[in-house]
């Protein structure tokens, strides 16, 4: 698999780490313990397009949202995740 | 030169070099053979016929293709850490000295004990293994699993560390080509003339394909002639790249090919420095896959009798190598293309006994070939051989109206059409779709970015191949955005291709369909009656395909004959899913490199040079090797090195390194800030020149990680992780500083490996720093108190970080400079503290004094402890919010019964204390429900003279002095233990703040 990093370029899958769902957003601080366990254990299983974490590791250290088919790995969006796990103000 | 005439060899032609004879051994006899020939041709030139054993009934086999399709000749090959099992002889390339061996077979090919198994046939039908041997169960174990494995079998492996290198690279092209026969070269004639950088890969060591044995003409020259001014055109071009012997075996997510490439596997060994085998990775935007097609066998009974061959391999054989299969051949069709075998014997001057076709009709070319060679065509198939080891005698006809013929030929050349080789197409579950005019599957559904050309895309005549390879490769260097003049395509003739489908003739004994399972055309019909209808089950109950050759020859004509028993048609029964490799790939050339000591990468810590010549003992900690203890002359074991090294430390000084905790640099206006929200402590309220000890948990609550934190001025904070913890740590903070909190202005950069530190420790610590430090600077209690850190200059200007922090418990400091004085630093330290004895101390000292500390490490902070367990809850702040804050208070995590650490230590001083000692309340019986935790951590303290040693236990800090059990199971051990105070030396700290 190869992912294009926005700052780097295409680069081979051996250079990034994977961690998981991009869509849950840290809560904000008086969300409430169960706001907290919705962000900390549930996750979407999409079968299909799914944005993700990745982790651009083994070259510019950026932490990137990317979107991927789950059922065929095609990429078809890569981000830097700046902010996409911030709390909404007012969440 | 020894080894009789070359019996079965043409006495000119083929593309063999008779200048270079070759001597080689197959089981133990002297052959010889010449340069070109695979060792199945130089066999077949030297009579040999039996050259294998069955799997299952030890039957005797011959060379049934000449591919890397080939499931009868496979050999163990090479001898000694050499040895390589189930090398197809087919593939295997002749060199002077080759020696091989045939498998499976005892005490000799010829004379094979275990072919008595065939008279036990009907008990190793399909499924045997749960039918046969179920009764009584222990047997299973005992008795049947080891006789079966003994009796049915391969290639023996090695057994003998591989003495060869392999290596690992990666390629990058435009247009990726597999297969090097007309539809492969004129891609790449395409695609180059484009401008396209394009890679070739051809398995063979000569290029060509069918082109080496069929011949024809294109563009009005003989094959041979237009291959070498293609292959010239390709070389004058600027980026084409032709890579022989090289298999592309898979296709990978993002257009990433897999091949392996035989670099010198058709020598004895590799010359010197030389690697055996490359695996590559090729990164294409375009692969056009022309890897031809597959000739299939019909099923009949005997049809694995030495002698009988696939009419295409006849070919190869006769005209490739010069060398006859047979001195007189029948030959069995159901097609035209199969009739071209008879053309070829005849044109050789071998005999042809006759012509058994399938089809109704007989083209009237063929019938006046037929009375210019003077044989018979008949009409029928065959239904038996009679021969055996010595090969094919007498083959039996089922003639067209029931009659029944025999024809006496020493071979018989079989062709049941052709399978479109779609492995590559198929391997992102890509389901081939059927085509009924030529009875076969062809390529659907293929990866992005891949398309089949030619045979391997169903079409089989020259032209055709040539046209849609050519067309494959323009289109292919186009969409990678090369669109140069491709010129005009080659041209051929089509030959006609016309069959009628046949895939098992019904007969007396057994009928193959796969040959290296031994898997009969019986067992498919039995696997149906019982309900393994579905080919996915098929092939699992009876191992159809599940071969080191993957079904190659045998997949199509087994569900071709579950179609038939269970009435449906062949697309309706499907194929099985593919997947690659597409030939055996060894494991060796997965590794590459990464083996033994370069098996990971090895991490060397600045004093390692120095503390390899004081003769330390080192611990591979992750990628570091760290000093595990300095041995001197005289000291009996660890023990005693450690308890000198620890007792050196609290009675005077000593240093260890500690350079591999991970370093992060934390700067900008935000970073206490920042701080604050991932430790669950605060340091945005921590003054410049101090340091402070930190804890982090995960988000679910559970502590992440630990470590000291400086302040080196305003917005520079210098954070230390645990050696273990160093790169993820640094990458959970980016994901933090980048995804959650982007507001913050604070950058993180690793400093890991820019700074050497040591921790310098013991009463005598002051004494032996002022020697190193720079006067100026004051290292008095006032001047540089305990948890202090500050930049200090040493003596001769050089700057160093100092932090007054300690894990030993005694007055200490930990010294930081660039990793390129780290050595130098050393050495300074040793010849300055010579007068103090000073004493170089490894980990296992450093984890002593930490345990007599009560200090957690990797086994308490194990991913399920919370920071009370730790004994460090109050270290939780209730003024902020931080990472983990909202989960550590969930029930569970905050109940009073949890596990938490507390200090062990046997009642009976003389008694070693065990980790992963199970903690049993006195008097209840030893199991899970009275198991209220484990020793984590132990050491034997030479402070107190005992072992001692730390645990999660369950109240533990409730429960100080009660008197419980460690329980040791594993070691078979059961003794009274004390639960005590973690810290068990000097516990209200008045050394370290000395």
């Amino acid at each position: 698999m190869r992912i294009t990093c926005p700052f780097c370029g295409e680069r081979e899958l051996g250079e990034f780490t994977y961690l998981g769902d991009a869509k849950p957003a840290r809560p904000a601080v008086d969300a409430g313990e169960d706001a907290v366990f919705d962000y900390v254990y549930l996750r979407d299983n999409v079968a299909g397009a799914m944005s993700e974490h990745w982790y651009h590791g083994g070259g510019c250290r950026a932490w990137l949202k990317v979107t991927r088919n789950t059922l065929t790995h095609e990429i078809s969006v890569v981000e830097p995740a700046a902010g996409v796990g911030a709390a909404k103000v007012g969440a | 030169m020894v080894g009789g005439p070359q019996t079965h060899r043409l006495s000119n032609g083929g593309l063999i070099d008779r200048s270079a004879p070759l001597s080689f051994r197959f089981d133990g006899k002297t052959f010889v053979g010449y340069q070109g020939d695979t060792l199945a041709s130089a066999l077949i030139a030297n009579g040999v016929k039996l050259v294998g054993r069955s799997f299952k009934y030890h039957r005797p086999r011959g060379i049934l293709t000449a591919g890397s399709e080939e499931p009868n000749a496979l050999v163990e090959l090479r001898t000694g850490a050499r040895r390589e099992p189930n090398t197809k002889a087919t593939m295997a390339e002749l060199y002077e000295g080759l020696e091989a061996a045939s498998q499976n077979r005892w005490p000799s090919l010829r004379y094979d004990f275990m072919a008595v198994n065939q008279l036990f046939a009907p008990i190793f039908v399909a499924g045997f293994y749960y039918k046969t041997f179920m009764w009584p169960a222990k047997f299973w174990e005992a008795i049947y699993e080891p006789a079966i494995r003994r009796a049915a079998g391969l290639g023996r492996a090695a057994g003998i560390a591989d003495p060869d290198h392999y290596d690992k690279a990666w390629a990058h092209c435009d247009v990726l080509i597999a297969g090097s026969g007309p539809a492969g070269l004129a891609a790449a004639l395409a695609a180059g003339r484009s401008g396209a950088r394009v890679i070739l890969c051809e398995e063979d060591f000569a290029l060509g394909g069918r082109l080496l044995s069929d011949g024809g003409t294109i563009d009005g020259l003989p094959a041979a002639e237009w291959i070498s001014r293609t292959l010239a055109e390709l070389a004058a071009l600027p980026d084409v790249r032709i890579m022989t012997r090289t298999t592309l075996f898979g296709v990978y997510d993002g257009g990433t090919y897999g091949a392996i490439e035989r670099v010198n596997d058709h020598l004895p060994s590799p010359p010197e420095h030389q690697v055996r085998q490359r695996l590559w990775r090729i990164v294409a935007k375009r692969c056009v896959v022309a890897a031809g097609s597959i000739e299939r066998p019909i099923v009949f009974a005997g049809n694995d009798t030495p002698g009988v061959m696939m009419a295409s391999a006849m070919r190869t054989y006769v005209t490739r190598y010069a060398a006859t299969p047979a001195k007189r051949v029948a030959l069995f069709t159901n097609n035209e293309d199969g009739w071209r075998t008879a053309e070829t014997a005849l044109g050789a001057g071998l005999q042809i006994a006759a012509v058994i076709d399938a089809r109704a009709e007989v083209s009237p070319a063929h019938r006046s070939l037929a009375s210019k060679g003077g044989f018979t065509v008949l009409n029928g198939s065959v239904s038996g051989v009679e021969g055996g080891k010595d090969g094919v005698k007498k083959i039996s006809v089922s003639m067209t109206g029931g009659a029944r013929a025999e024809v006496e030929a020493d071979g018989l050349a079989v062709s049941g059409g052709w399978n479109p080789a779609v492995g590559l197409t198929s391997y992102h579950r890509g389901r081939p779709k059927w085509q009924d005019h030529i009875a076969a599957f062809v390529p659907d559904g293929a990866p992005p970015g891949m398309v089949a050309a030619g045979a391997a895309n169903g079409a089989f005549g020259l032209g055709a191949c040539l046209r849609e390879g050519f067309a494959a490769g323009a289109a292919a260097a186009s969409d990678a955005g090369r669109n140069g003049k491709a010129g005009t395509a080659p041209s051929a003739d089509d030959e006609a291709y016309s069959l009628t489908p046949l895939w098992h003739v019904a007969g007396k004994g057994k009928a193959f369909v796969d040959y290296q399972h031994d898997v009969t055309a019986s067992d498919v019909e039995l696997a149906q009656r019982e309900g393994f209808e579905s080919v996915e089950h098929l092939k699992r109950y009876t191992t159809l395909g599940m071969a080191t050759d993957q079904g190659k020859t045998s997949n199509i004509a087994g569900l071709a004959i579950m179609a038939a028993v269970s009435g449906k048609s062949i697309p309706e029964t499907g194929t099985t899913i593919y997947r690659p490799p597409y030939v055996p790939v060894a494991i060796g050339a997965f590794a590459g490199h990464h083996r033994d000591e370069t098996f990971h990468a090895t991490r060397l810590t600045p004093s390692h040079h120095w503390a390899a010549e004081q003769g330390a003992i080192f611990v591979d900690t992750g990628l570091w090797k760290r000093a595990q203890w300095y041995p001197r002359a005289g000291e009996k074991d660890w023990l005693e090195s450690v308890t000198r090294e620890v007792k050196a430390v609290r009675g005077g000084v000593g240093f260890c390194d500690v350079s591999t905790l991970g370093k992060i640099d934390v700067h900008g206006p935000d970073a206490g800030t920042f701080l604050d929200r991932v430790y669950i402590n605060s340091f945005s309220n921590l003054a410049v020149g101090k340091a402070r000890y930190g804890l982090m948990l995960r988000e679910d609550g559970l502590v992440y990680d630990d470590g000291t934190t400086s302040r080196l001025a305003d917005d520079h904070y210098f954070l230390t992780t645990t050696t273990a913890k160093a790169g993820l740590v640094m990458q959970h903070l980016e994901f933090c500083r980048q995804v959650l909190f982007p507001e913050l202005d604070v950058q993180l950069t690793s400093v890991s490996d820019q700074w050497a530190q040591f921790s310098v420790a013991g009463p005598k610590t002051r004494d032996l720093l002022k020697e190193i430090v720079d006067p100026a600077e004051d290292l008095s209690n006032e001047g540089f108190p305990f948890m202090g850190a500050r930049e200090v200059a040493l003596r001769g200007g050089l700057k160093a970080r100092l932090f007054r922090i300690s894990f030993s418990g005694e007055m200490a400091f930990e010294i930081s400079v660039p990793a390129r004085y780290g050595e130098a630093l050393v050495r300074n330290l040793m010849q300055a503290g010579a007068p103090f004895g000073v004493t170089p101390y490894g980990t296992e000292a450093l984890g002593v004094m930490r345990v007599e500390k009560g200090h957690v490490a990797g086994p308490e902070l194990n991913g399920t402890t919370t920071a009370a367990d730790l004994g460090l809850g109050k270290m939780m702040s209730t003024k902020k919010d931080f990472i983990g804050r909202v989960m550590a208070g969930r029930e569970a995590l905050v109940a009073p019964d949890r596990q938490v650490v507390v200090g062990i230590k046997p009642t009976d001083k003389a008694r070693r204390l065990r980790s992963g000692a199970h903690i049993i309340p006195k008097g209840q019986t030893p199991g899970p429900d009275n198991d209220q935790g484990y020793v984590t951590s132990v050491c034997f303290s030479p402070t107190l003279d005992q072992w001692i040693g730390l645990g999660l236990v369950e109240r533990g800090r409730e429960r100080i002095g009660e008197i419980v059990h460690a329980h040791d199971p594993l070691r078979g051990e059961d003794y009274e233990v004390e639960l005590c105070n973690p810290v068990f030396y000097d516990p209200d700290g008045g050394r370290q703040r000395g």
